[in-house]
């Protein structure tokens, strides 16, 4: 079983997003940049589904400027086989990426596609889903846990108030949650070993797809700041606070 | 312009964020119409039909939507948007599982989790976790748009709108459902809570988190909230998780005991409308946006004031 698995470069994880100044956007020169969390959650359920003997091989695919290959190669240190990079110098809509992957998986004739339930950047949620509806594969999105036999994949997922278990038939695209599982750290004789693992590199053109925006970014801005309160001395002064001057109790 | 309202449902009560949503859709179009979707849901459709400002309500009914399989969910709105020129879906997690497939099929950008709507075309949506707002302008003829239900108020009962059958979508049989687990709770729900109780990873332990934090939360008839490092560390059930991975919540009352306040956390809570913080640490950044602060070990604040209400 061949699974592909979408990540993408993002800024990192525990680095505050600024504004620019002409409000045209996030600022992200001299930003340290990384693997979005929920890709490198994917990667490991792939890896993992490789170590069981389950899968095959595990495809790493990247859409974005040429550094997404520095996100691939972690992901190849972790234990993917080989990368495809689609060079983009513009950050993709969703529609665009889910139309560049579903050709990617068709070429690859990729039998599972993991990836993140959603980029922190753009915070959409929306490439999985998207991706699953074009190529008309069933979909799990927001796993917590994966289990694959035969030609079914058994998905638990986290939902508003609880979890719900569903089962998908392969071709599948499934989407990861945060407790899916926990990234492995790539050890040193990987990523050395990742440096000789192929990385494929083709550009959006490759593909018969329209990847023009149709959303048009009128500005960005900071939202509102909300300032810093006052410090109450005891629980007893916090309760009449609450009730005669905020009035919330 | 014409817009369809999915309502957030479970096939017995219609939960507010559907209240919300239109009072979104009611700030794009005066002919907003609400999707129930369901099995059984006949009561949801009636409790909908009742919103102020509601023109029709469309009941469409199955097993599958009952359990709300995204594909059967998506198909149904895919059969009905002939009719229409936007789709607004609250942005819950069942929300957020179909909609960007019916964005996928009308080969249409899909506008997710907006907070303000600016006109016709040009929507507000927080990117980033809430650390920037991007203004979008869309140039898709027909929309498909999911709605932070905490940035929008919820649009009052007051109309009587009717109730019409629709066709719920088909299933290939790709996916299908198995089982549920819901957690049982007799306190309020998270997104729908006027005073939440959160607590964070100075609890210590799932014990500590029980005794402390559920208490407290039970005498103000709170929700219970947790941060992420509360739930990672075990202390809290995944689901009552706050913060830009978990739950957006925007209570008129937020307590956070032993939270830090790490940038993924007020993501989730800043537009809460009273913030008090607990915390033994004095910089700890939860007091930057906390409206009362107090610093000091929740082992004695929290007996305190439960003693204080009473």
């Amino acid at each position: 079983m061949k699974v592909l698995v979408p990540v993408k470069r993002v800024i990192d994880y525990n680095v505050k997003a600024r504004v620019k100044a002409d409000q045209s956007g996030v600022d992200l020169a001299n930003v340290k940049m990384s693997m979005n969390p929920f890709c490198e959650i994917a990667v490991e359920e792939a890896v993992r589904l490789k170590e069981k003997g389950v899968a095959t091989e595990v495809v790493i695919v990247s859409i974005g400027p040429v550094q997404a290959q520095e996100t691939i190669r972690t992901a190849l240190a972790m234990g993917g086989d080989r990368g495809i990079l689609i060079q983009s110098d513009t950050d993709l809509e969703p529609l665009a990426v889910a139309k560049l992957l579903k050709a990617v998986a068709e070429e690859e004739k990729a039998d599972l596609v993991l990836m993140g339930k959603q980029a922190i950047d753009g915070d959409n949620n929306a490439v999985g889903q998207m991706l699953s509806a074009l190529l008309g594969w069933p979909q799990a999105t927001f796993a917590a846990k994966l289990e694959v036999a035969g030609a079914k994949a058994t998905v638990t997922r986290e939902v508003d108030g609880g979890v719900q278990t569903v089962e998908v038939s392969i071709p599948a695209v499934i989407t990861a949650d945060l407790r899916l599982n926990e990234p492995r750290y790539a050890s040193l004789p990987n990523i050395m070993k990742a440096k000789k693992k192929e990385i494929a590199t083709k550009t959006t053109g490759d593909y018969a797809v329209d990847v023009a925006p149709r959303l048009k970014v009128l500005k960005v801005t900071e939202p509102a700041k909300r300032s810093a309160g006052i410090k109450v001395e005891n629980a007893a002064e916090l309760v009449n606070k609450l009730k005669t001057e905020a009035g919330v109790l | 312009m014409a817009v369809l309202v999915v309502a957030d449902n479970d096939n017995a009560h219609l939960r507010d964020t559907t209240n919300k949503t239109v009072t979104a859709a009611l700030a794009l179009s005066g002919d907003v119409d609400v999707l129930v979707m369901g099995s059984g849901a006949k009561a949801v459709a009636d409790a909908a039909a009742r919103i102020a400002g509601v023109r029709k309500v469309l009941l469409a009914e199955s097993a599958d939507l009952g359990h709300g399989v995204a594909e059967v969910q998506a198909a149904t709105v895919e059969g009905l948007m002939g009719g229409y020129d936007a789709v607004l879906i609250p942005a819950t997690s069942g929300g957020k599982n179909f909609a960007p497939r019916i964005a996928a099929h009308l080969d249409v950008a899909p506008i997710s989790e907006i907070v303000e709507v600016v006109d016709a075309n040009t929507f507000v949506r927080p990117i980033y976790a809430g650390n920037a707002l991007e203004t979008i302008q869309s140039s898709d003829a027909k929309k498909v748009i999911t709605v932070r239900p905490t940035a929008f108020k919820a649009a009052a009962d007051g109309g009587s709108a009717s109730v019409e059958t629709a066709t719920a979508g088909g299933n290939d049989g790709g996916a299908r459902f198995v089982s549920e687990e819901m957690v049982k709770s007799d306190r309020p729900e998270l997104t729908a809570a006027k005073i939440i109780v959160s607590g964070g990873r100075a609890m210590g332990s799932a014990e500590e988190f029980h005794n402390v934090i559920e208490p407290l939360a039970d005498k103000l008839g709170a929700a219970v909230g947790a941060s992420r490092a509360a739930v990672d560390a075990g202390y809290a059930p995944n689901d009552y998780q706050v913060g830009q991975t978990g739950k957006v919540v925007a209570p008129a009352l937020y307590i956070a005991i032993g939270i830090s306040g790490a940038i993924q956390h007020l993501a989730g809570m800043k537009d809460s409308k009273v913030i008090v913080a607990i915390n033994k640490d004095a910089d700890a950044p939860i007091f930057q946006v906390a409206d009362y602060g107090i610093v000091g070990d929740y082992k004695t604040v929290v007996p305190e004031l439960m003693a204080a209400l009473g």
